[in-house]
C-alpha cells in the first residue's frame, strides 16, 4: 500500500492500539451502554484528552510478568523447602503477616472486582485499558500474596482461614468497610479513592512498611513479593496521578465534588492506616522506622509536595490533615493498646514490648512516649507478673465510620477521646473524630447501614451469646491457640523448640484446649 | 541412576488454609486452589451500591442462573494468575515470531493491492468485535463473585484486548506503521453494509444486564461460530485467494479459540447440570442469540468464502451445543 503519512509516533501507535479499537455506537444510546458516567456528577467533555498512565500492549504485559512470576515462584518454592519460616528474626512478626493476610490480601481481591467493574464502566477505552491492567494485577497480588504466605501457615497459627475473617471479624470490619465505601461509590469516587488517595497518596505507607518489614525481619518470601509487585505499583499510582488531573481539567465543576472525596478518603485512609502504624512500632522484631518518621517522610514531605502541585487546579490539602499531623505521635500506642486489651477475640497475638523496645519508643517519641504509654504497659506488665494479664472483657464502641473503637484522642489533649455524637432521624451516631462525623453527615443514608461488628454480636447475629462462641464458631479463631497473649502461645512454644531455647516439651506445646 | 540431596523436613501443623481444608481436606493443596477458592467477600457487605441499590456488593442475584456452589465451575486448564502470564508469555513469544518473519520478508506488503483490501476489510475489523468481547468480560469479572469463574474471565478480557492488538498490527504492517490502513479499516466497520448486523449485535451485547447471559452470548454463541468460520474457513479462502501467508499472523487465535473452548463449555457443562431451571433459560438464551450470530456473519461469508461454509460451521456448532444439552434452532441435526 503506497501512503504518503509519516509513521505513527510511539504516543499515537499505543492509541491506535487501544482506544482506536473502540467506536462511536449507533445502534444502541452510549447512554445505555456507560449507564454509570453522570449520575456523581463528574462531567468529562472529552475522553480524548486522556493521557495513557503507561503504554503496556497485551503481549509486552504478557511478557514482563511472567518473568517476574516465574522469578517469584522459584523463590516461594525454595523457601518452603528450605523452612524459610525458621530464619525470622522472631515468632511475634509472624504477627503481622496474619494482620496482612486477613485485613490487606482480601482488598487486593476487592480492587480486582472493583477495577474489572471500572474497566468496562468508562466510556474512555483508554481509561478502561488502564483499569483492566489494574484489575488483574490486584488479581495478582492476592493470589502471589496467599501463596507467600502458605508456609507460613503451614507451621504458625492465625493465618489459616483469612477471607472467612475478613468478612466477620470486630476489627477488620475497618479494612473491609473501606472498600465496601469505595466499591458502593460511583466509578469516579472509586478512582478517586482507590487509585489517588490510597495507591498514590498513601501507598508508601502501606506497602513500605510491611515489605521493609519483612526485609528487616529475615521474610524471604514476603519480601521477594514486595519486589516484585514494585512495578506494577509504580503503574498503580502513575494511573492514580493521572485520573485525578484528568478530572480536574475536565471541567471545573469538578473541583468541589473531588476536593469532597479528597477530604473523605484522606481521612478514611488515614484510619485504616492505624493499624499499620501499631504493626511497625509495635510489631516488628527488628525496627524499621518509627510510623512517626514514616508519616513525616511520605505523608508531611512527599504528600505536602503533592498538594501544592495541584494548588493550580483549585485543589488544597485534606481537611483535617493537621490533626493527623499530630496524631503521629499517638496513634500507634494508642492502637496497641487496644489490641492488647481486645486480643482474646483476635486471629494474632500481642504482648507487652520488652525494655529495649520501650527505650527504642521514649527515644522515636520523646514528648509523648514515657509521658502517656510507658506507664501504661509498665502497669500492665506488672499485673502479667502477677498473673491477673489484662483482658478488657466489655466490648468497645465503635466509630459509626471507620469503625475502629473510639479510642483517639483530642488533638490538643491526649488524655480525652475526641468522640463525637450525632441524631439523624431519631437515632443515635458515635464517631472517633470530627474527620469521621464530616464524613456521616455528608451521606447519612450510606453509613447508617453499616454492618458493626459489636453492635451485630448485641444483635444476636454472629452465632454466639458470648463472645468466646462469637470467636470461636463465628470467627474461626480457635481459642488457645490463634488468640491472647503471644508469651506461652503454641506459636511462641514452636519458635523456642526451633531456636533450642528450651527442650521440646511436645507436651505442653499442645494447646490447651484442643480437642 | 538418581541421587537424592537429604533435607530436613519439619512436621507442620496443618497442610493447607481452613477455607481449601474444609473442600478437599487438610492436605497439601495446589496453587490453583489455593489462589481460587473461597477468598472472596460473602457476607455482611456495608452498603448497597449507589449503582445498583437494589442489591448488595458481590450479589449472587446479578444473574438469573442459580448454583448452589459457584466454585463447581472452575478451569480445567488450572489457570492462576501466574500460570496465566506464563502460558501466554509462550503464546506471544511464538507469534511476535511469526510477525517479524512476515515484516521482514514482506510477506503481507507484496501481496496485490487487492487482496490487503480484502484483509483490511474482512478481517481486521475484527479487532472490533475483540474490543466489545473485552468490555463484555471485564464486565462479567466485576458481576460474578466466585474466584474460579471471575479470574476466567479477566483473563479473557485481556485476550481479547490482546488478539484485537495482533489484529491491529496486521493492518500497521500495510500500511507501514502510519495508521492510514487501519482508518480505513475501521470505516468498512462503521459504513460497510457487510458490518452493521455484526456491529449492531455486538452493541447489542454491550447492553446485557444478566452477566451469565453475557458471557454466554459472547464467549460461547459469538465465539463459536466466528472464530471457526473467520479463523479457520475464511482462512483458507485466503489461502486459495494467494494469501496463504496471513495464517501465520492468525495462529495465535486459533491456539486460543482451541484452548478457550475447552474452560468455556466445562462452565456452560456445569451450570447445565445444575438444575432443569438453569438448562432451560440457558436454551432460551441459545435461541434468542445463535440465530442473531448467525445473521451477523452471513454477509461475510455470502462476500468472501459462501455461505455452504457459515453454514458447515453451524452445523458443527450445533454439534458442539448437542453435547453440552444444548440444540440450535437453526440445525435440525
Amino acid at each position: 500500500m503506497v501512503t504518503n503519512k509519516k509513521k505513527l509516533s510511539l504516543k499515537d501507535k499505543y492509541q491506535y492500539l487501544t482506544r482506536d479499537m473502540a467506536w462511536e455506537p449507533s445502534y444502541q444510546s452510549k447512554k445505555d451502554i456507560f449507564p454509570q458516567e453522570d449520575f456523581e456528577g463528574i462531567k468529562i467533555t472529552d475522553w480524548d484528552k486522556w493521557e495513557d498512565p503507561f503504554r503496556l500492549t497485551m503481549d509486552a504485559y504478557w511478557k514482563y510478568q511472567a518473568e517476574k512470576e516465574k522469578k517469584l515462584y522459584a523463590i516461594f518454592d525454595a523457601f518452603a523447602q528450605n523452612n524459610g519460616h525458621q530464619n525470622i528474626s522472631d515468632a511475634r512478626y509472624v504477627n503481622a503477616l496474619k494482620l496482612f493476610l486477613s485485613g490487606v490480601s482480601p482488598l487486593e481481591y476487592g480492587a480486582f472486582q472493583g477495577y474489572a467493574k471500572v474497566g468496562r464502566q468508562f466510556s474512555g477505552a483508554g481509561a478502561r485499558t488502564a483499569c483492566q491492567m489494574q484489575a488483574i494485577d490486584e488479581l495478582r497480588h492476592v493470589q502471589t500474596q496467599i501463596h507467600a504466605m502458605s508456609h507460613y501457615n503451614k507451621h504458625f497459627n492465625g493465618l489459616h482461614d483469612f477471607a472467612h475473617m475478613h468478612d466477620r471479624v470486630w476489627f477488620l470490619s475497618v479494612p473491609k468497610s473501606f472498600f465496601d465505601d469505595a466499591r458502593s461509590a460511583g466509578p469516579f469516587e472509586f478512582l478517586t479513592a482507590i487509585s489517588f488517595s490510597f495507591e498514590y497518596v498513601l501507598t508508601n505507607l502501606l506497602f513500605v512498611p510491611f515489605m521493609s518489614g519483612a526485609a528487616y525481619n529475615g521474610d524471604m518470601a514476603t519480601v521477594t513479593f514486595g519486589f516484585s509487585a514494585q512495578s506494577d505499583e509504580a503503574r498503580h499510582m502513575t494511573l492514580g496521578l493521572e485520573v485525578i488531573k484528568f478530572m480536574l481539567e475536565q471541567h471545573e465543576d469538578n473541583v468541589p465534588i473531588i476536593q469532597h472525596w479528597i477530604d473523605k478518603w484522606f481521612w478514611r485512609g488515614y484510619r485504616l492506616l492505624s493499624l499499620v502504624s501499631m504493626m511497625m512500632d509495635y510489631m516488628l522484631p527488628n525496627k524499621v522506622m518509627s510510623w512517626k518518621d514514616a508519616w513525616e517522610v511520605y505523608y508531611e514531605q512527599n504528600g505536602g509536595a503533592l498538594f501544592k502541585d495541584l494548588e493550580r487546579y483549585g485543589i488544597r490539602p485534606p481537611k483535617y490533615q493537621d490533626e493527623a499531623n499530630k496524631g503521629k505521635d499517638h496513634i500507634s500506642h494508642q492502637l496497641w493498646s487496644t489490641f492488647y486489651q481486645y486480643s482474646q477475640a483476635t486471629n494474632f497475638h500481642t504482648w507487652i514490648p520488652s525494655e529495649e523496645e520501650m527505650n527504642w519508643l521514649s527515644e522515636q517519641y520523646p514528648d509523648t512516649f514515657d509521658q502517656y504509654y510507658r506507664p501504661r504497659f509498665e502497669h500492665w506488665q506488672a499485673l502479667q507478673e502477677k498473673g491477673e494479664r489484662f483482658y478488657n472483657t466489655t466490648l468497645p464502641q465503635l466509630c459509626q465510620v471507620c469503625q475502629v473503637p473510639t479510642l483517639f484522642t483530642e488533638p490538643d489533649d491526649p488524655t480525652k477521646l475526641s468522640l463525637r455524637t450525632l441524631e439523624h432521624e431519631g437515632e443515635r451516631y458515635h464517631f472517633c473524630s470530627d474527620g469521621c462525623c464530616d464524613i456521616f453527615k455528608y451521606e447519612p443514608e450510606k453509613y447508617i447501614q453499616a454492618w458493626l461488628p459489636v453492635h451485630q454480636i448485641y444483635q444476636g447475629n454472629c452465632e454466639g451469646a458470648d463472645v468466646e462462641t462469637v470467636v470461636t464458631k463465628y470467627y474461626h479463631i480457635n481459642a488457645g491457640q490463634d488468640n491472647f497473649e503471644y508469651l506461652g502461645s503454641p506459636d511462641h512454644k514452636r519458635w523456642q523448640a526451633i531456636k533450642g531455647q528450651k527442650p521440646a516439651e511436645p507436651q505442653a506445646a499442645k494447646p490447651k484446649n484442643a480437642a | 541412576m538418581s541421587i537424592e540431596i537429604k533435607t530436613n523436613s519439619v512436621e507442620p501443623i496443618r497442610n493447607t488454609y481452613s477455607n481449601i481444608k474444609r473442600r478437599f481436606g487438610d492436605k497439601p493443596a495446589s496453587r490453583y486452589q489455593e489462589a481460587s477458592f473461597d477468598i472472596e467477600a460473602v457476607t455482611n457487605f456495608h452498603y448497597k451500591p449507589l449503582w445498583d441499590p437494589e442489591r448488595t456488593l458481590n450479589d449472587p442475584t446479578r444473574t438469573g442462573i442459580r448454583m448452589a456452589d459457584w466454585h463447581s465451575v472452575t478451569d480445567p486448564r488450572q489457570f492462576y494468575y501466574g500460570a496465566y502470564v506464563q502460558n501466554r508469555a509462550k503464546m506471544q513469544e511464538a507469534t511476535e515470531h511469526s510477525y517479524s518473519f512476515c515484516e521482514k520478508r514482506g510477506l503481507i506488503t507484496r501481496l496485490p493491492e487487492a487482496l490487503q483490501e480484502t484483509l483490511l476489510r474482512f478481517l481486521v475489523p475484527l479487532r472490533h468485535v475483540e474490543l466489545g468481547a473485552n468490555m463484555n468480560n471485564s464486565g462479567v469479572a466485576g458481576d460474578c463473585i466466585a474466584g474460579t469463574v471471575t479470574q476466567m474471565h479477566i483473563y479473557q478480557a485481556m485476550d481479547r484486548l490482546g488478539a484485537g492488538q495482533y489484529l491491529s498490527r496486521i493492518a500497521l504492517i500495510i500500511d507501514g506503521g502510519t495508521g492510514e490502513a487501519l482508518d480505513r479499516s475501521k470505516t468498512y466497520w462503521m459504513d460497510d453494509a457487510l458490518w452493521q448486523p455484526m456491529r449492531r449485535l455486538v452493541e447489542d451485547t454491550l447492553v446485557i444486564k444478566d452477566w451469565f447471559e453475557l458471557s454466554l452470548t459472547q464467549n460461547l454463541i459469538i465465539d463459536g461460530l466466528l472464530y471457526p468460520l473467520m479463523y479457520q474457513e475464511f482462512d483458507q479462502w485466503l489461502d486459495r485467494q494467494g494469501a496463504a501467508d496471513v495464517s501465520m499472523l492468525t495462529e495465535f487465535m486459533r491456539d486460543w479459540s482451541k484452548e478457550t473452548v475447552r474452560w468455556v463449555d466445562a462452565m456452560v457443562k456445569t451450570v447445565m447440570a445444575e438444575s432443569e431451571t438453569n438448562a432451560v433459560q440457558l436454551q432460551a438464551w441459545v435461541d434468542q442469540w445463535e440465530p442473531r450470530a448467525y445473521e451477523a456473519l452471513a454477509p461475510l461469508a455470502d462476500a468472501s468464502m459462501g455461505r455452504e461454509a457459515l453454514d458447515a460451521v453451524r452445523a458443527q456448532f450445533a454439534t458442539r451445543l448437542k453435547k453440552l444439552g444444548l440444540n440450535s434452532q437453526g440445525v435440525q441435526a
